[in-house]
């Protein structure tokens, strides 16, 4: 039954790293960076959502909401004050740029939330479920952060392959300057990925807030880097890839944790990491790219 | 008053001055080319006029409105479209998808019906709406490449290189299927390599050489002139 505890456990974790993934893998599909200041929308999303519980005394849906919606305009501002202008510049600029971001963001929530952690309230208020007479306990939590992940996908996937926008979306990381010519316009194209990849990280922190219920300026900071790790793990630019990635390296730090040991299983993640991308460098349902010509 | 007018256009590329001067004109109906060697600034002009690129000086107008400063994504909405060197179809989008986008900014209803149109003109598209446009052979990605810029049903539709690295006899079915078009009122501004080719099809012809126009005439007089022959023609 440890067995199975640990799984539940692991894809539960797995399923927080997929919902943020998603927003590391759609950003670097279109915009070709990589957003470090992702991690840290994370913890925004957290302390929104603990300031209407708990300040605020709203029920946890709304939270969630607005931590939703406040994430969705960070993303778009933080999108057009820091990224947009340098949409011309050297990869280096935006990437330092990006972790200038991650600070300022960390910085300002420890000038506004102070550096004390808060005890983050779950948003799910249901008891354990007990099966197998008491021997495997599942929190409501890891089922809702499963659900969470399944139904996030699913409405990616469809958004991505049925719809025109999506289908634009697709196009604008293929091919910006065609994509253009097709009357797409790719500035709000990015906008909008940088608004769902957001609200996307809104959802995760508290998911992840409500199964580790600590809340610091830094919260947002390891997930964040874990899960560009489970990204660039499922092949950087895959949506499917990012689930895959997030779930497998959930499942693998919890074993690491619970079989080898604590201290290292973030070691053994990264190590698992290192060797996927030796045998297969573009991740594992990533595409090698190929120049045709 | 014509359809495109570019008068005196100067286009860089950060210190390379890549356009010099280029004026010319579209009249409605027209298939107009454009012929030169490479670096002549056929390229650089098509892009200028569709937005990609910004002019140092020099005007556009598209039936009397100025495009400079029009974003590229603006000017499908205005009813020009450009079919880009390299095709530049979108290799992980299906066939119809791509289509799809064409379309982007119109009613679905409406793209529905020009896309039937575009697949009666191109049945190969038509058997392979379904497959991955990066797994077409050369020729079925021009064709998807025209196609979709079709799909926007444009006023005047700008083909840069249409005929680029395909089998002759594929060639001369692209120059055949613009002369369709051009026919069916859509008017053609033709940037093309293969100056023969060009020239026999097109009402009227410009020759650049290094960024200026050096001649300027009937696709058939271009075609019989000497030094166009000596230059672009072989001899």
């Amino acid at each position: 039954m440890g067995f199975l505890t640990n799984l539940i456990n692991g894809i539960s974790l797995g399923s927080v790293y997929a919902i943020i993934a998603l927003g590391y893998t759609m950003v670097y599909g279109i915009a070709k960076m990589l957003n470090f200041a992702h991690g840290d929308v994370i913890m925004v999303g957290g302390y929104i959502c603990f300031c209407c519980m708990q300040y605020l005394g709203l029920p946890p849906i709304v939270g969630i909401l607005l931590a939703v919606v406040g994430c969705t305009c960070l993303g778009v501002v933080i999108e057009r004050l820091a990224y947009k202008p340098l949409r011309e510049a050297p990869s280096l600029a935006v990437l330092i740029t990006a972790i200038g971001m991650s600070y300022f963001l960390q910085n300002s929530a420890l000038l506004i939330w102070k550096s004390d952690p808060k005890v983050f309230p779950s948003v799910v208020s249901l008891p354990n479920i007990t099966l197998f007479g008491g021997q495997l306990v599942v929190s409501p939590i890891s089922i809702v952060t499963v659900l969470a992940c399944v139904v996030v996908m699913v409405c990616l996937t469809l958004f991505t392959q049925r719809t025109k926008m999506g289908k634009a979306m697709r196009a604008c990381s293929e091919d910006k300057a065609a994509a253009q010519l097709m009357g797409i316009d790719v500035n709000a194209t990015i906008s909008m990925v940088f608004a769902i990849g957001s609200g996307l990280a809104a959802i995760a922190g508290v998911l992840l807030c409500s199964a580790y219920p600590v809340l610091m300026p830094t919260t947002g900071s390891m997930p964040g880097i874990k899960a560009f790790t489970a990204a660039v793990f499922g092949g950087i630019g895959s949506i499917p890839g990012a689930a895959l990635g997030g779930i497998l390296l959930g499942v693998i730090e919890i074993f690491a944790r619970a079989y080898i040991g604590t201290q290292l299983a973030d070691a053994i993640v990264f190590a698992v990491l290192i060797v996927v991308l030796l045998v297969r460098p573009a991740g594992l349902l990533g595409k090698e790219m190929h120049e045709k010509v | 008053m014509s359809m495109l007018e570019v008068h005196d256009l100067h286009v860089y590329y950060g210190s390379i001055h890549a356009v010099k001067g280029v004026s010319f004109n579209v009249e409605a109906g027209e298939i107009v080319t454009l012929i030169g060697a490479n670096g002549a600034g056929k390229s650089t002009t098509l892009n200028t006029v569709s937005g990609i690129l910004r002019p140092r000086t020099g005007t556009i107008e598209f039936e009397g409105e100025s495009l400079v400063g029009v974003p590229a994504h603006k000017m499908v909405s205005r009813g020009i479209a450009l079919c880009p060197e390299g095709r530049r179809v979108f290799g992980n989008l299906t066939v119809r998808e791509n289509l799809e986008m064409g379309a982007f900014t119109r009613p679905d209803d409406e793209a529905r019906e020009t896309r039937r149109e575009v697949y009666e003109r191109f049945p190969r598209l038509k058997e392979r709406r379904n497959q991955l446009a990066a797994t077409l052979s050369g020729g079925e990605q021009q064709m998807l490449a025209m196609g979709r810029a079709l799909m926007s049903k444009p006023k005047l539709l700008m083909l840069d290189e249409p005929s680029m690295g395909l089998a002759p006899i594929l060639v001369q079915e692209i120059f055949d299927i613009i002369k369709a078009l051009n026919e069916d009122g859509t008017t053609v501004l033709l940037v093309e390599q293969n100056a023969s080719k060009a020239l026999a099809i097109a009402d009227r012809g410009y020759v650049l050489e290094v960024g200026r126009v050096s001649k300027e005439g009937t696709g058939k007089d271009l075609l019989h002139d000497d030094d166009v022959r000596k230059a672009y023609l072989g001899g």
